[in-house]
């Protein structure tokens, strides 16, 4: 039999982009130590729905960490203060009964808020339109075995590929950086093969693209890589500023 | 591969030129630092002179004296402007904090000192302006070494500077605040050039926080050794 527990929340309300926005209180009687943290949301919403009060907008999909659209700041961390998972693995055993949690929104210029909990993160993908891609010839598939990758390269690139786009990292950021999220993808491409033909103005795109979206420097805090529900390291930073300073003595 | 006729200017005022040149002149201003706290630890040698010789050795390096002048103001404007233009751009890029914010710790290495290097930073750079004051540009005294040569006497002028309680307490304040910058600095300043590897981190932090604190317990020494003796002296100004 599940454990019953009372979840105190404060939650942030903000009608629209340009409502002013406040944390609300709201208690949960219902929660039970299996729930996920977004089903005390969905039992909360519930809740709300029948008190026809509206209910609180949060992004969400998969719910098993590796769609990367849920991200929420709850009780001042990113994606809540497990380590290595989403805000959608966090269950309600990691709290005690009578608990109270802040809950609020990524917080950044680059991801302006839409309503709620909910953020716009279409800087991400301008990031990544800007020069996180590669060439591959249309037709058939060519053999996997045709293009030699070694496994330690491979392994460290998919380390780097395994970065959701959840924007934890620009959340945590005191600086509201998306180094973390750009570097991810020029080290996962710049460690393959594949990655070659674009490496150069790949970096320095990329770099430009994020600065233009208005994130802010990186102070290497390294909160990042705490926050990251996939781990990614701080070394993806490093291999970024490696590839740029190369970009610019190559051209 | 083009890179959209990017100049180097343009390169160096991108996200990542600025922590590159960001790095390369706060591992240039740690290395003076440090040469700067050991020769400040001649003054306690058990030769009268060696401090005075020292400073002479330095003055009498000519243009070459110059260049490194030069070069270190160089590099504390550009490390100057560029943490400020950080600072300003992190203050845009959050228009709205948040009201709880918590750090998850390892191997997250936010610390006060990385959340106070702009702070830090102002006042090692307010407090240089009042340091060259009180000593390059100071009271010139003379004084006669044991070889016969005539120099500039610094040593009676650190005596006379440090014996007053906002010298000797003011100066150790400061250089603690250094010590903090550097703990984040150094490390930070590998990561920023890409001298890191993952295996290496740990490594490269502890030794930068091992040197932050040598420098700022280097500094500490003479101000407060000065103070707490109170030797008599007189200084003796240029005839």
């Amino acid at each position: 039999m599940a454990k019953n527990m009372t979840i105190h929340l404060k939650v942030w309300r903000q009608a629209g982009p340009e409502a002013p926005g406040r944390l609300v209180d709201y208690t949960v009687k219902e929660a039970n130590e299996h729930m996920s943290f977004l089903e005390l949301l969905d039992v909360l919403n519930e809740q709300l729905i029948k008190e026809e009060a509206e209910p609180i907008e949060f992004d969400n999909d998969c719910r098993e960490g590796i769609c990367g659209s849920c991200g929420l700041m709850v009780g001042g961390t990113a994606h809540g203060p497990q380590p290595r998972t989403a805000v959608c693995q966090l269950h309600m055993r990691h709290y005690n009964d009578g608990d109270t949690i802040v809950v609020e929104p990524w917080r950044a210029a680059a991801f302006p808020l839409i309503k709620d909990l909910v953020v716009d993160r279409t800087a991400f993908d301008r990031i990544v339109a800007a020069g996180g891609y590669i060439s591959a010839t249309t037709g058939g598939a060519a053999d996997a075995n045709a293009l030699p990758i070694a496994k330690e390269k491979a392994d460290a690139a998919m380390d780097f590929a395994s970065c959701i786009g959840c924007g934890a990292c620009v959340a945590a950021c005191p600086n509201s950086s998306a180094s973390l999220f750009t570097a991810a993808k020029i080290a996962h491409l710049a460690l393959l093969p594949q990655g070659h033909p674009e490496r150069t103005r790949r970096v320095v795109n990329m770099v430009d693209q994020m600065e233009k979206e208005g994130f802010g420097d990186c102070s290497n805090h390294a909160e990042c890589e705490a926050v990251c529900p996939k781990g990614i390291s701080i070394a993806g930073i490093a291999t970024m500023r490696r590839e740029y300073m190369k970009a610019m003595l190559s051209s | 591969m083009s890179n959209r006729g990017k100049s180097l200017i343009a390169a160096f005022r991108s996200p990542v030129g600025k922590k590159v040149l960001t790095g390369l002149t706060g591992l240039g201003l740690t290395l003076f630092v440090l040469i700067h706290m050991l020769g400040n630890l001649s003054y306690l040698s058990s030769d009268p002179d060696a401090y005075n010789n020292y400073a002479d050795t330095l003055l009498n390096l000519g243009p070459v004296l110059y260049i490194i002048e030069l070069g270190l103001v160089a590099f504390f404007v550009i490390h100057i402007v560029i943490g400020i233009n950080i600072y300003r751009r992190k203050r845009k890029a959050r228009a709205v904090g948040y009201t709880q914010y918590k750090s998850v710790g390892q191997p997250s290495r936010l610390t006060i000192s990385s959340k106070t290097m702009i702070f830090t930073g102002i006042i090692i750079m307010v407090f240089l302006v009042f340091h060259l004051l009180s000593f390059k540009y100071g009271t010139y005294y003379e004084t006669t070494t044991a070889d016969g040569a005539v120099v500039r006497d610094l040593k009676c002028l650190m005596t006379e500077k440090f014996q007053q309680p906002l010298y000797a307490f003011g100066y150790p304040i400061v250089v603690i605040l250094l010590g903090f910058h550097l703990r984040h600095g150094i490390w930070s300043a590998f990561q920023s050039l890409g001298a890191t590897k993952p295996r290496l981190t740990p490594m490269i932090y502890t030794i930068g926080v091992i040197l932050a604190v040598l420098i700022a317990v280097g500094f500490l020494f003479v101000p407060l050794y000065i103070f707490f003796s109170q030797e008599s002296f007189s200084c003796v100004l240029p005839s």
